[in-house]
């Protein structure tokens, strides 16, 4: 699978290194498209230079698809320094996108002076700061990529860190840098264990949006709309004017009772007979 | 059960149909409509034919008027769209309206008296230039009446009956730059003069006929030339020189170019300003403006030029108006210390001591100056000469003044809003009641005899008329001071002319105006604008003594380069309190959630620096604004970038000066999205006041989800760069449109989903843990409405009871945006039917009413549809426990349900935004909708559950009382005597 691959990746450096003089956005996906016979042609395909590199730096490292990019951060204001490097490898679907996978990590340990920064910063209260570059490929690409935790966040047992990297093809959008877990607000001054990172690396691309969904017997939305509201009204009585019933009653009595009004002769013996009943009682006493 | 019982009782109550429908005798109880037409460009009067009461009017709005000259009303009206724009304005065959817009390539004619469109034609053109409509008179083709058109580098002579085209001629291919289109008075001809380069003068001789090329002819003119070619009269032209100190006249008679020169400093010795010629049309004489002075310089027919007058102060001159054969009148206006003085000359008198009119106008000081006056005469009762003149003022109002008075005027600069916020109304105090309330006992208690009498429909058609009349004009609800409800308040208004506007929210009357020194036109700046305007200080604790004020905030220039200007305004008086200038620039504006002890809210300025500065530039504020030093988070988007970035305050400036007010701030993220993928076209956050009642939202099936409710959520849409133009314009592969949802404090990314086929423009709304945001889908070739709610999954096992008693759980605990959210998002999308102009949410003071997005359609109305139309848990088949929940049932479009247009059958003309404001009953929400119109109205989402409603008859309650208390009475006294008649037997 990945001999075609290769294979396939070099006819198509090719075609893009030969056809670079013509400086035409068009041919060229026609070449790849060429190339990869009835490949679907994605929307996202990076922008031929781009490509071009990348596949140079593919074919020049030979067999070895991986790249790498730098990690590097600063302690409050201070410049920017090599703090540790990804390394991934490059993956290239067989409609024309790119991405990265297998995203490895590796931290440069805290050297005298950076644990000497990082206590001012933890003393302080004040922000770690790390960036990345937005183009893997070419480095830093337009601007960096720069995210920042307050440090007191950072310190657990030792210190812990999470970086989210979502992706748009070869080119960095943002990256979630912080704690792995809760970071509670009144941040307390802890001193960290050990002077070593514990780092979760996750890569994450752009999911699909659920399609509206598409239905072929539904034709006058409004119409149907009425219709199906209706339901619920229609079960409420028919479900609870048993009980609605009985209450109703209830309550009338409950007021007729509290009224102690005297029923009319008319309405009927039994109420006379109540009526009476009570009557008597008072006339006992 | 009892609480299921109550459940679908509400349910019952809820998802049955609101229609927010109206009855006939409720209109205009509780909304408001107001018509606007915006700073007038063109004024045409109607001539003898025509009927002389009516004025046509053509707007910096693109909006074409008839106007009643008696009262200023407005008999018809067109809004043409905003990319529309009316070059040209006049009256052809006596019957119809003709524009030119769109840059001389769309030519109207409407019916004058009733405004119907008669026909358009379409001018086609290949070259941008200037657009020039002249109607001739009397000059005939066939037997059609010739309309010339030049427009996009061509010459077009239209029929004025159908609008055909008779003939064309291409300028395109020749570099030269038309000026003039002018006809001789003498013969057929039509001379077409202008530049080709900065000094040659061509001028072409047309047959009107035909469009035959008769001559043509140039010449080179011994000097650069400054502004635009003034055509004095059939056969003259004149122009400046480069260096403003020649006057240059150039004689086309023939065909033939002949030209003069002659030194300003000649005619009217020395002189140090810059000579202007302004573009008024007057017969033979023209005008210049030099030193604040203007000069009225004539051409007699030997090409001489002869001074006639010079006048000082002059604010405007109006084109000539011809009065009778061959004479001519103008006007011009002088702005005196309190007056403005108001003179019509004779054109041909020659030391223009003939006045007609000499007139003095008081005009109000918050109109600004007159920057236009067109004129029109009129035969008095004593057959003389009358003339009104109509005057547009720089806050874009118009004025018409005839006998030394103002007839009337109409506040159109209010048909340019650029911000609005609500400001609440005084308290009523003893002694300061501004209405009365009621005028007396009696006509309190015949009004609600004849309510009754309306209710039992026993009124007779008079009644029914006085009752409409009482309730429309009810003193209730303008009377100038707060209510129990909160439907009083004052709209605070900014418009683009530099105004601000105070309007009464009970019948829209405007409450106090007030036109801002630095929002002028001065020597500091010669563009200002107005930007936004923000709360700057509510006062609560002192609510009986001290009046609210807002600051407006403006700029000089549309530029970042250009200075900040302040104004502190009194929210009852409508008094500035306070102007400044200052000398740094503007990017943002952030007010802060602290006040001081005075309850003036901190603002932030961020400038194009990198740099923030505090108001008010108190020592107490800056000691406020360190206690919250490191929880002041922004963010600043660059659109063309495709970057957002956040900051945070660092520190205080560090520079020469020490300002204790300016500090530095850092850049704490920064969001970079892929130039080649990516363009931002939207970005949406929560409104800053919303009240969110309830966290969570329990499920059919007992359990509970929390809303994700964090106040420093931002929604981006991004579309693909290549479908970033209109509609149709890009192929459905490419095209998409990605969402994100970021926390602007950490710059993580929430949420992120990719829209395949999809486009602008978007519009959105961000309300509690919820967006809806409207798109066009180009597979599907219609437009969609997605929603995204945002769930906290951090919360969710707080569901035990047991831990909610022992107090275990983490409700109560502050949240970090540090830490790591654990967040999931539910999403769904339908169709929507209209395309969508400004989109709005209802919000309430309690935030427990339930929500509808007011959406404002293409057809300039307001639809509210209800959010749980936007559920993204809606399902084909929703079980019993979901539908009493309610739950509609999925569906693949939205409903539009025509009596939820709360606009009713009213359009909002030119539609540009929707605001709410909540009302302080809960169930209600104001809206205010502008455009080139204004809307008012109020909305309750759930109907008003929570008062009763205004027609409600409290004489019928009571009679109804008293029938009762009256009863029970009799009914005790016979049942004692019954129960007598039982113990006797």
């Amino acid at each position: 699978m990945s001999v075609i691959q290769l294979v396939l990746a070099f006819t198509v450096s090719l075609f893009l290194v030969s056809s670079l003089a013509f400086e035409s956005d068009e041919l060229l996906i026609d070449d790849e498209e060429f190339g990869l016979e009835g490949g679907l042609t994605r929307p996202q395909s990076p922008p031929p230079t781009a490509t071009t590199t990348s596949r140079k730096r593919f074919s020049e490292s030979g067999s070895d698809s991986k790249i790498q990019f730098n990690l590097e951060h600063a302690f409050g204001d201070s410049q920017f320094s090599g703090a540790g490097n990804f390394s991934s490898r490059l993956k290239i679907w067989n409609h024309g996108g790119q991405t990265l996978t297998k995203l490895r990590f590796s931290r440069n340990s805290l050297n005298e002076i950076e644990q000497k920064n990082f206590e001012k910063l933890l003393q302080e209260d004040d922000f770690y700061r790390i960036r990345l570059p937005s183009n893997v490929l070419s480095p830093p690409g337009r601007d960096y990529i720069i995210s920042s935790v307050k440090a007191r966040c950072l310190t657990g047992e030792g210190l812990e860190e999470n970086f989210v990297i979502h992706m748009e093809g070869l080119s960095i959008v943002a990256v979630n840098y912080g704690a792995p877990g809760a970071c509670p607000y009144p941040r307390q001054l802890k001193l960290p264990a050990r002077w070593s990172f514990r780092s979760h690396t996750v890569l994450r691309n752009s999911e699909q949006a659920p399609r509206a969904p598409i239905f072929s017997e539904d034709v006058g939305g409004e119409d149907a709309e009425g219709e199906i509201v209706m339901p619920p009204e229609r079960s409420f009585w028919a479900k609870y004017w048993m009980y609605l019933i009985p209450l109703g009653l209830i309550v009338m009595n409950a007021i007729t009772q509290a009224m102690n009004m005297p029923e009319e002769q008319a309405a009927g013996q039994a109420g006379a007979e109540t009526q009476r009943g009570t009557n008597s009682a008072v006339r006992r006493r | 059960m009892a609480i299921r019982a109550l459940l679908a009782l509400l349910l019952f109550l809820s998802s049955s149909h609101f229609s927010f429908s109206i009855y006939e005798d409720q209109v205009g109880l509780m909304d408001w409509h107001q018509h606007y037409i915006g700073k007038v460009k063109h004024a045409v009067f109607h001539t003898q034919k025509t009927g002389r009461k009516r004025v046509l009017v053509s707007t910096e709005e693109n909006v074409l008027a008839s106007l009643d000259l008696r009262h200023g009303e407005i008999f018809w009206r067109h809004v043409l769209g905003t990319n529309d724009v009316i070059n040209g304005l006049d009256i052809a065959l006596g019957k119809y309206v003709i524009t030119l817009s769109s840059d001389g390539s769309i030519l109207r004619a409407w019916n004058l008296p009733d405004g119907q469109m008669v026909w358009e034609s379409f001018l086609p053109g290949s070259k941008a230039s200037k657009s020039i409509l002249n109607i001739p008179k009397n000059l005939k083709a066939d037997r059609d009446d010739l309309i010339l058109v030049f427009g996009n580098g061509c010459l077009h002579a239209v029929s004025s009956i159908d609008g055909e085209i008779l003939w064309k001629k291409d300028f395109a291919g020749e570099s030269i730059d038309v000026q003039h289109l002018i006809q001789s008075p003498h013969d057929d001809i039509i001379y077409v003069a202008g530049f080709s380069g900065s000094s040659k003068v061509f001028v072409h001789q047309f047959k009107a006929k035909n469009g035959d090329l008769l001559k043509h002819n140039d010449a080179e003119l011994p000097c650069g030339t400054f502004g635009e070619l003034l055509s004095v009269s059939y056969d003259m032209l004149v122009i400046l020189d480069d260096i403003r100190s020649k006057i240059v006249t150039i004689n086309i008679k023939e065909g033939d170019i002949n030209y003069n020169q002659k030194y300003i400093s000649e005619l009217i010795g020395d002189s140090s300003g810059q000579a202007i010629i302004l573009p008024s049309k007057l017969p033979g004489i023209f005008a210049l403006n030099l030193d604040s002075h203007v000069i009225l310089l004539k051409l007699t027919n030997e090409g001489e030029l002869v001074v006639v007058d010079k006048i000082n102060n002059v604010a405007a001159i109006s084109d000539a108006l011809s009065i009778s054969e061959g004479r001519h009148a103008f006007a011009f206006v002088q702005h005196g210390d309190s007056k403005v003085h108001y003179n019509v000359k004779d054109v041909n008198a020659n030391d223009l001591n003939g006045d007609f009119v000499k007139e003095s106008v008081v005009i109000d000081n918050q109109r600004g100056h007159i920057q236009k006056i067109f004129i029109n005469n009129y035969v008095r009762t004593d057959r003389s000469q009358g003339f009104r003149a109509l005057m547009v003022m720089e806050d874009h109002s118009l004025i018409l003044v005839q006998q030394g008075e103002i007839v009337w005027s109409r506040e159109d600069g209010l048909a340019a809003v650029v911000d609005v916020i609500a400001s609440e109304l005084p308290v009523e105090k003893d002694g300061v009641s501004v209405a009365k309330v009621e005028q007396n006992l009696f006509e309190w208690l015949k009004g609600h005899v004849l309510k009754l009498k309306g209710t039992l429909m026993i009124a007779s058609p008079e009644d029914l008329a006085a009752i409409q009349a009482m309730r429309l004009k009810s003193s209730e609800k303008s009377k100038m001071t707060r209510d129990h409800n909160g439907f009083r308040k004052l709209l605070i208004v900014l418009t683009r002319a530099g105004k601000v506007l105070a309007l009464h929210t009970g019948d829209g009357h405007v409450v106090w105006s007030v036109l801002l020194r630095n929002l002028r036109k001065s020597e500091a700046c010669d563009h200002p604008v107005g930007i936004n305007i923000y709360q700057w200080q509510v006062p609560h604790h002192h609510a009986l003594d001290e009046n609210p004020s807002v600051l407006v905030v403006g700029q000089c220039g549309s530029s970042l380069a250009g200075p900040v200007v302040l104004s502190f305004i009194d929210a009852y008086r409508g008094m500035e309190l306070n102007a400044l200038s200052l000398s740094h620039t503007i990017a943002q504006v952030i007010p802060l959630p602290y006040t001081d002890s005075k309850e003036q809210r901190l603002h932030l300025i961020i400038d194009a620096d990198q740099k923030a500065h505090l108001y008010p530039r108190t020592p107490e504020a800056v000691e406020i604004l360190q206690q919250g030093f490191s929880n002041v988070y922004w963010y600043s988007v660059e659109v063309d970038n495709g970057i957002i970035r956040g900051h945070a305050l660092k520190s205080n400036c560090i520079g020469e000066v020490v300002d204790e007010y300016c500090f530095v701030f850092r850049n704490l993220w920064s969001v970079v999205f892929p130039s080649e993928s990516e363009k931002i076209i939207a970005t949406v956050t929560r409104k800053s006041n919303e009240v969110v009642h309830t966290q969570a939202k329990v499920m059919a099936d007992q359990d509970v989800m929390y809303k994700y409710i964090s106040s420093n959520l931002l929604f981006v849409a991004n579309v693909a760069p290549k479908a970033s133009g209109e509609i149709g314009t890009a192929t459905p592969e490419e095209a998409w449109l990605v969402v994100y949802i970021i926390d602007t404090v950490t710059g993580r990314i929430l949420h992120r989903m990719t829209h395949q086929c999809c486009q602008g423009p978007v519009h959105a709304v961000f309300s509690e843990n919820w967006v809806v945001y409207h798109y066009f889908n180009l597979r599907a070739h219609r437009y969609e409405m997605s929603v995204v709610e945002v769930y906290d999954q951090s919360r969710a096992d707080n569901k035990d009871v047991w831990k909610l008693i022992l107090g275990k759980h983490n409700l109560t605990s502050p949240v970090s945006s540090y830490s790591r959210p654990e967040v999931i998002a539910k999403s769904q999308s339908y169709f929507f039917t209209h395309s969508v102009k400004a989109m709005e949410v209802t919000s309430t003071v309690k935030g427990i009413t339930s929500q509808q997005l007011l959406i404002g359609t293409i057809g300039d109305q307001v639809l509210a549809l209800d959010k749980r139309y936007l559920d993204p848990r809606r399902t084909l088949n929703p079980s019993q426990a979901e539908k009493e929940e309610g739950i509609i049932p999925l569906t693949d479009s939205l409903p539009i349900i025509s009596q939820s247009y709360i606009t009713h059958s009213i359009k909002v003309e030119g539609l540009r935004r929707i605001m709410t404001v909540p009302a302080k009953l809960e169930s209600t929400s104001l809206v205010f909708a502008y455009g080139v119109d204004l809307f008012f109205t109020r909305i309750a989402p759930s109907r008003t559950y929570d008062s009763l409603t205004e027609d409600f008859s409290y004489a019928l309650l009571l009679i109804t009382i008293v029938a009762l208390v009256a009863a029970i009475f009799v009914t005790w006294v016979l049942s004692e005597r019954k129960e007598l008649q039982e113990k006797w037997r």
